[in-house]
């Protein structure tokens, strides 16, 4: 279905970019990769072409890519006393961190389903908004907030951006990973592990015996 | 005091005695109102006990109160989040004294299987006193049954007069504790050290 929608969607809008993300996995749950600036348009044509019909938003979630370091050979060619020779050469690239938002569709009127569609981010740390579609599907109203809530997309266009789960003075974003949360898990009668190795490192630094 | 031998002999031959204080403690234990509040799954089991199977009324503790001020105690039944946690404090400084509370489940006493959460606080004992402690996940409603009975053990046990007297004999307005206010990254103050005195961490060497 994903693949049959990918199509049509590349025929109706040459211009803008789509990609379809692969599955590899049994599932093949493939999903539609599309940019930030089209997607209003393409979530709006999903929702009324008369084909496919996806009228129904069912979930929302958002997923953290923190930045990370790719390392890749490169082969080149140089010539090496007088001999060209191909040379290989591992480079360290680093990636920028982004953040998704995905979405999944499902049609009631013809009962298919679900199309996975994701929008991403620019970089994590300064470039976190993507359109709302809470327009196009009122039911991704909660769920918008809750993705802002806990990873930090400003969804543009939505009527009503405030935290849902955590309180409106909390500054974090929990569900992202590099999120530290408070060091309070700290007392048990039996402490052992993690907790009693920081309670330990707590208590030699403020100078007494743990 | 009455001396318990002479009191029961007394009691052979139809003469019952008891102190001011057993008589008015003997009333407020058999007429425990809570304040009706669940937080989480523990409530269901709240409710099981207070309906007619295991039926709290034999211990005249059926009264719900859907507000503090006419309520004796707080059953706290469930999780509570740090979201939640400065809310139950000011419904415990509304109530009025005497005044008790009950920590349902394993959320309510440490933060249970939630204890490492970001969300959660890690037992309510941070921030108000807690009278009885029932452990479970959840306490079934025996479990709930039991915890009650303590609790009104201890009520019996309570001295009016004296040194030792009970807090709500001391003072005239009811305990009042800081409500936390939600800070930017976790409840601020964490936790109350008025209150929350834990033994230190002994090391395993």
């Amino acid at each position: 279905m994903t693949t049959a929608i990918f199509e049509k969607l590349q025929k109706t809008f040459p211009e803008a970019g789509i990609e379809l993300v692969n599955n590899p996995s049994p599932s093949g749950q493939h999903s539609l990769l599309v940019p930030a600036a089209q997607a209003r348009k393409v979530a709006e044509f999903l929702r009324d072409d008369p084909e496919f019909r996806l009228d129904y938003a069912s979930n929302v979630s958002g997923v953290d890519n923190p930045p990370k370091k790719l390392k890749e050979t490169v082969t080149r060619k140089e010539v090496v006393e007088g001999v060209e020779k191909e040379v290989k050469e591992t480079v360290e690239r680093e990636v920028p961190g982004y953040l998704e938002a995905v979405y999944h569709l499902y049609s009631i009127s013809k009962k298919h389903g679900p199309v996975v569609l994701r929008m991403r981010t620019g970089d994590r740390d300064k470039d976190v908004a993507l359109p709302s579609l809470t327009p196009v599907w009122k039911s991704a109203d909660f769920q918008e907030r809750e993705v802002f809530d806990l990873f930090g997309i400003r969804f543009a266009g939505h009527p009503d951006l405030r935290r849902l789960l955590m309180w409106d003075e909390f500054v974090d974003h929990p569900m992202r990973k590099d999120y530290v949360a408070p060091d309070d898990c700290d007392y048990e009668p039996t402490p052992h592990g993690e907790i009693l190795a920081r309670v330990q490192a707590r208590g030699a630094a403020a100078g007494e015996v743990a | 005091m009455v001396d318990e031998e002479l009191k029961s002999e007394l009691q052979k031959r139809g003469v019952f005695i008891a102190s001011f204080e057993d008589i008015y403690n003997w009333g407020r234990k058999n007429s425990l109102w809570s304040l009706q509040f669940g937080l989480a799954c523990c409530a269901i089991e709240m409710i099981a006990a207070a309906a007619a199977r295991f039926d709290m009324a034999r211990f005249g503790a059926e009264v719900f109160r859907p507000s503090p001020r006419q309520a004796d105690m707080m059953i706290i039944a469930g999780t509570v989040t740090k979201k939640m946690a400065p809310l139950v404090v000011r419904l415990y400084n509304q109530m009025p004294e005497p005044k008790y509370v009950l920590a349902m489940g394993a959320c309510a006493i440490s933060g249970g299987p939630f204890k490492e959460g970001y969300n959660v606080l890690k037992g309510i004992d941070r921030y108000i006193p807690v009278d009885v402690a029932i452990p479970g996940c959840p306490p079934r409603p025996e479990a709930l049954l039991e915890g009650l009975i303590k609790l009104q053990e201890k009520i019996a046990a309570q001295r009016l007069f004296g040194p030792n007297r009970a807090r709500h004999a001391d003072r005239q307005d009811a305990a009042e504790y800081p409500v936390p206010s939600y800070g930017p990254h976790d409840l601020e103050p964490p936790c109350n050290p008025d209150v929350f005195r834990p033994e230190p961490v002994k090391s395993e060497e």
